[in-house]
């Protein structure tokens, strides 16, 4: 550990922090574009955050301290998580304590938690929503680990960092495995984060929505953090899907100038990345409930799909 | 360069693998030719890259034929078939689409392992992609088992004769015989096509008088 290597974890994180809302912002700008609507501005999830920051926080009576602790816990998942993501440089402090299983898994915990908070209160709706993103996330689950696992089996490491270094010092190959993964890993990532196909991020007709049903008891800060995590979680999908099939640009170990280089490099990349998301959004119609395990279901056997083609053509 | 058109075959390979997926678990029909274009076009590129690579003119004939016959002639007609049966915007009721697709992932590891040892054998640029090629066969076969109406059984039928087409393509490249083989095997894949819809209209009319589509048009 060096403190090149500290520096670039922490430049990471807070940069993750300062970035996430922007990224959140520039999709919903570049949706509202495509879906000819007036645009809101790019730093309106700042001030939605600004604003809820600064109002009351109001918690149901029947609120237990679970209730209020799980937006922090929320929060801290992803904002570590974007720790662990190689989202700047391969020379992470944090990385080797946490490699893409454990990397699930934190995701896996923030959803927990957000789940039995929203079951805490004991609404009609907090309990319908608890239920419909346990759903969600027991199927995108195993898809995720199948596509992190496709991507470790070519570069013979678990730890997302190592993943990174191997491809990009790699001459330049086309692995067909990881363009299947790829597809698996849209799919997955749209279910994680509330989007389209699966679940509207800006509905509130109380019938179809998933998140927004979860965090209806939430205000003031708490719901600012769990709209921050929220965000933060978008990010940190994003950084993976660019780490595993874009790694090109990540700066690596001892090489300071390498990671100012990085920044413009990945805001690049996630420009292109949100209108790619956007697009997807507006092209697609929101499914039933229904028919989500399918969805979810075809992207785990697609992820197992790049398994076995790699083990077929050994790349 | 050329180590990276090598490894586009297996690119397009996969392509037609995850088509041949899509397929299975397609609902709509017109989807279902669109994506029996792209399986036709992804077929096209591969056989074009292998000609390539090989410098075997014959491919590019072959190529040529693929291109005309799969990615042209046959989703025209088979656009003009569904507009004429009136059953272009149908949505087949479809038993259980995860079941079928675990089935058709345990169809991929049967393949992949059987092609293994033959592969092996094999000395053409892309033996390799065998497994995927006998793949997309037993997956268009059981395209064909679990579709109960005619259209998407016919395009089962000629999504399979893809996946022969391109296990030709990939395990014997040398062969001259190839052009004559895939030509052939179209014309055979042609009158199929017209015995199925007679089949069809038969069982439905008890006949096989085409006048008898003239009352589908007006439902």
């Amino acid at each position: 550990m060096s403190i090149g290597g500290i520096l670039a974890q922490l430049l990471a994180i807070a940069l993750a922090l300062a970035l996430a809302p922007l990224l959140t912002g520039w999709v919903n700008q570049w949706r509202a574009w495509l879906q000819n609507r007036r645009a809101p501005s790019l730093l309106q999830p700042y001030r939605v955050l600004h604003k809820l920051f600064n109002k009351e926080s109001v918690v149901a009576d029947t609120a237990s301290p679970l209730f209020r602790i799980a937006p922090y816990i929320m929060f801290g998942c992803m904002a570590l998580a974007c720790g662990i993501a190689p989202t700047l440089s391969t020379d992470l402090p944090l990385a080797p304590a946490a490699d893409a299983i454990a990397l699930v898994g934190l995701f896996a915990l923030a959803r927990v938690f957000i789940s039995l908070a929203a079951i805490d209160i004991g609404t009609a709706f907090g309990t319908l929503g608890a239920r419909r993103e346990m759903l969600v996330g027991f199927l995108a689950e195993p898809a995720l680990l199948m596509v992190l696992f496709s991507a470790s089996l070519i570069t013979q490491s678990t730890s997302l960092a190592k993943i990174v270094e191997t491809l990009t010092h790699q001459p330049f190959a086309i692995h067909p495995s990881l363009a299947v993964a790829g597809v698996a890993f849209t799919m997955v990532s749209l279910a994680e984060n509330a989007r389209v196909p699966v679940d509207n991020p800006t509905t509130h007709l109380e019938l179809t929505m998933i998140h927004e049903a979860l965090i209806l008891e939430y205000s003031g800060r708490h719901l600012a953090l769990v709209e921050w995590a929220a965000s933060l979680k978008l990010f940190a999908y994003s950084c993976i899907g660019l780490a595993l099939f874009v790694p090109w640009g990540i700066a690596e170990a001892g090489t300071p100038f390498a990671i100012v280089l990085a920044i413009p490099v990945l805001v690049a990349k996630l420009a292109v990345g949100g209108v790619l998301l956007a697009l997807i959004e507006t092209i697609n119609a929101k499914k039933r409930l229904f028919l989500v395990p399918e969805f979810l279901t075809t992207a785990f056997l697609l992820a197992v799909l790049a398994l076995l083609v790699h083990v077929l053509l050994g790349a | 360069m050329s180590l990276l058109l090598a490894q586009s075959i297996n690119l397009f390979a996969v392509v037609l693998l995850v088509l041949a997926f899509a397929m299975i678990a397609q609902r709509r029909i017109l989807t279902l030719i669109h994506l029996f274009t792209l399986q036709g076009v992804a077929l096209v590129a591969a056989t074009l890259v292998v000609a390539h690579l090989t410098g075997q003119h014959h491919l590019y004939y072959s190529a040529a034929v693929t291109f005309a016959l799969k990615v042209v002639l046959i989703p025209i007609l088979l656009h003009r078939v569904i507009i004429r049966l009136n059953v272009r915007w149908d949505v087949e009721t479809l038993f259980n689409i995860p079941t079928t697709m675990l089935l058709g992932i345990v169809l991929v590891i049967f393949a992949f392992n059987l092609a293994g040892p033959i592969a092996r054998l094999s000395t053409s640029i892309a033996h390799g992609t065998l497994g995927i090629a006998l793949a997309c066969v037993l997956l268009s076969f059981l395209m064909m088992i679990v579709r109960a109406k005619a259209v998407p059984q016919v395009i089962g039928f000629l999504s399979m004769e893809n996946g022969l087409f391109f296990a030709a393509t990939a395990a014997t490249s040398g062969m001259p015989m190839i052009v004559e083989l895939g030509i052939a095997f179209d014309v055979l894949v042609g009158i199929l096509i017209l015995g199925v819809f007679m089949f069809q209209i038969r069982e439905q009319f008890d006949s096989l008088d085409i006048r008898h589509l003239e009352k589908l048009k007006e439902d």
